[in-house]
């Protein structure tokens, strides 16, 4: 894969700060080099929350990341905020079951993903997050599904791994979901 | 080898100071470095060290004085404004000869400022981190593995040269994670003796006095010109420095700390397009690497330092220099952290023709 600078953006308490930090271990695991940035301040008191995660070959220069190739959203804000930073030819994945909007750019590669329904759907709500990583892991090839179960079973704490199942779960129905 | 982990700066850099045997932490809460004393609340009482939050940042430092006098490793932690707060108690260490250590997560200023990443207190930590004639050792990590591995190196040489030591790193480093090599102990590593300290000796020695009030001014002189002579010996022998790409460098940008990594982003860009380019980055700001830049300016037509501030580091590149060499400004501030790309125009604007 070539180098993922990748931003996340939703709502405070949407998991994206996880979901960072899922993508940068998965990249840890794999022997990359990685760096996870939150947003930090005011923003996040029911605010908006983002982060900027790099995954690369070589060593990370600018952990803030400016013009995404990857871009998850997860609320209208972070949508209008993010989709213009967009380099040509990113990916970008749009929770359209949070975010009617569509972008009118033609050189970006846009994937509208029902991840709130969906993960309702299934019974697995509150993993929209890992839903929407799913699919970016289809699309990009950031980590293997085989990386992603081993990094789940990691960050999950020891009392709680019943639940690495249900985040496999989550990562499937986003990874195979076609539009 | 530790196993590689992901670790916030700030949690990272607390740790480390317990690995380097730091048992005493006293603080004050201020974002951008408050996971420094949150970590270390959970942590010391585990293993027998004291965590204090302190009613204030005065008190804090002054609790850092008096367990620096009782002969422990004790450090703070703070940011910009804090740091202001705490100068007087850095200043009255600075007199007493005492080592300890004093964490600034930098954020944009002056005053409250904001709370966003910045590199505005350059002025402050390398010149007058307090009042008096002084100095403290001020390392500049620029990734989190070296806000740990600078983070034990600052203990030993303040216990070496019995001076207070900063890590001076700033918001963007201290929120951030990055995977780091970190052995975890909870077994203290042994440390220096002190025989200086004022703790109980069983009326074994005459008593030892810490002390910064001197009536004399003879006597005040000749402390503080061996304080200074003490200065020259650390100004020959700790300075620190990475050069990257700099044996053929025409153009030198010379950056440190966070800023350090937005550069070297644009000096690699730079000798893609066939620019002659390199990267200065100062590890320690005092003592300042002054050899490193004066070799440099032999085959340099120019300096362009870069910081997250209006450009406080540029007179330190320009005295290292002599002035021989011209030395131009690119900064942000405020908390706007510089993009690569805005480097790179500044860079388009040093070599000009030589495209």
């Amino acid at each position: 894969m070539r180098d993922m600078n990748a931003v996340l953006a939703g709502f405070g308490g949407q998991g994206i700060l996880f979901m960072g930090k899922v993508i940068a271990y998965a990249g840890l695991y794999d022997d990359k080099q990685v760096s996870w940035l939150p947003s930090y301040g005011p923003e996040m008191r029911g605010g908006t929350a983002n982060c900027s995660v790099c995954i690369s070959d070589e060593p990370i220069c600018s952990p803030l990341v400016n013009n995404p190739n990857a871009l998850i959203v997860m609320n209208l804000p972070s949508f209008d905020k993010f989709i213009d930073k967009v380099v040509p030819g990113g990916i970008v994945i749009v929770d359209s079951s949070l975010i009617a909007k569509k972008t009118e750019r033609t050189d970006i590669d846009v994937h509208y993903v029902p991840a709130t329904a969906m993960a309702e759907e299934h019974g697995l709500k509150g993993l929209a997050n890992i839903v929407l990583m799913g699919k970016l892991m289809a699309l990009t090839d950031f980590c293997t599904i085989e990386t992603m179960e081993k990094t789940l079973q990691k960050i999950v704490p020891p009392k709680k791994q019943h639940l690495v199942a249900k985040n496999m779960e989550a990562v499937r129905l986003g990874a195979e979901y076609a539009e | 080898m530790a196993q590689k982990v992901l670790m916030k700066g700030n949690e990272a850099l607390a740790e480390a100071a317990i690995q380097a045997g730091c048992r005493h932490f006293f603080g004050y809460p201020i974002t951008p470095q408050t996971e420094v004393a949150a970590y270390m609340s959970k942590r010391m009482p585990k293993i027998g060290g004291t965590y204090l939050q302190a009613e204030s940042e005065l008190a804090a430092i002054n609790m850092v004085q008096g367990a620096a006098a009782a002969g422990v490793r004790a450090m703070t932690s703070s940011s910009s404004p804090g740091i202001s707060l705490k100068s007087e108690g850095i200043s009255y260490m600075c007199g007493s000869d005492l080592p300890a250590l004093i964490i600034n997560v930098q954020r944009g200023g002056p005053g409250l400022g904001g709370i966003q990443p910045s590199q505005s207190d350059y002025w402050q930590a390398t010149k007058a981190p307090g009042h008096g004639d002084l100095h403290v050792l001020v390392f500049a990590p620029n990734s989190v593995q070296e806000m740990v591995d600078l983070v034990s190196r600052a203990f030993d040489k303040a216990d070496e040269y019995r001076m207070p030591a900063m890590i001076l790193a700033d918001g963007m480093l201290g929120q951030m994670m990055e995977p780091v090599e970190l052995e975890i102990s909870d077994e203290p590593k042994p440390l220096p003796k002190k025989p200086w300290a004022v703790c109980g000796h069983n009326n074994e020695r005459k008593h030892n006095v810490i002390n910064s009030l001197y009536l004399q001014a003879q006597d005040l002189e000749e402390l503080v010109v061996a304080r200074f002579e003490r200065y020259k010996l650390i100004e020959e022998k700790e300075p620190m420095v990475e050069e990257y790409l700099v044996d053929d460098a025409e153009y030198i940008v010379v950056a440190y700390g966070a800023s350090a990594r937005i550069a070297k982003a644009a000096v690699r860009q730079a000798r893609e397009e066939g620019l002659k380019v390199g990267l200065i980055r100062p590890i320690t700001l005092w003592p300042f690497p002054k050899k490193a830049l004066q070799k440099a300016a032999a085959h340099t037509k120019a300096f362009l330092c870069v910081e997250m501030s209006m450009g406080q580091m540029v007179d330190d590149v320009r005295l290292a220099v002599e002035c021989k060499v011209p030395v131009s400004f690119f900064g942000r501030t405020g908390g706007i952290i510089p993009t690569p790309a805005e480097v790179i125009e500044e860079i388009h604007k040093l070599t000009g023709g030589n495209q």
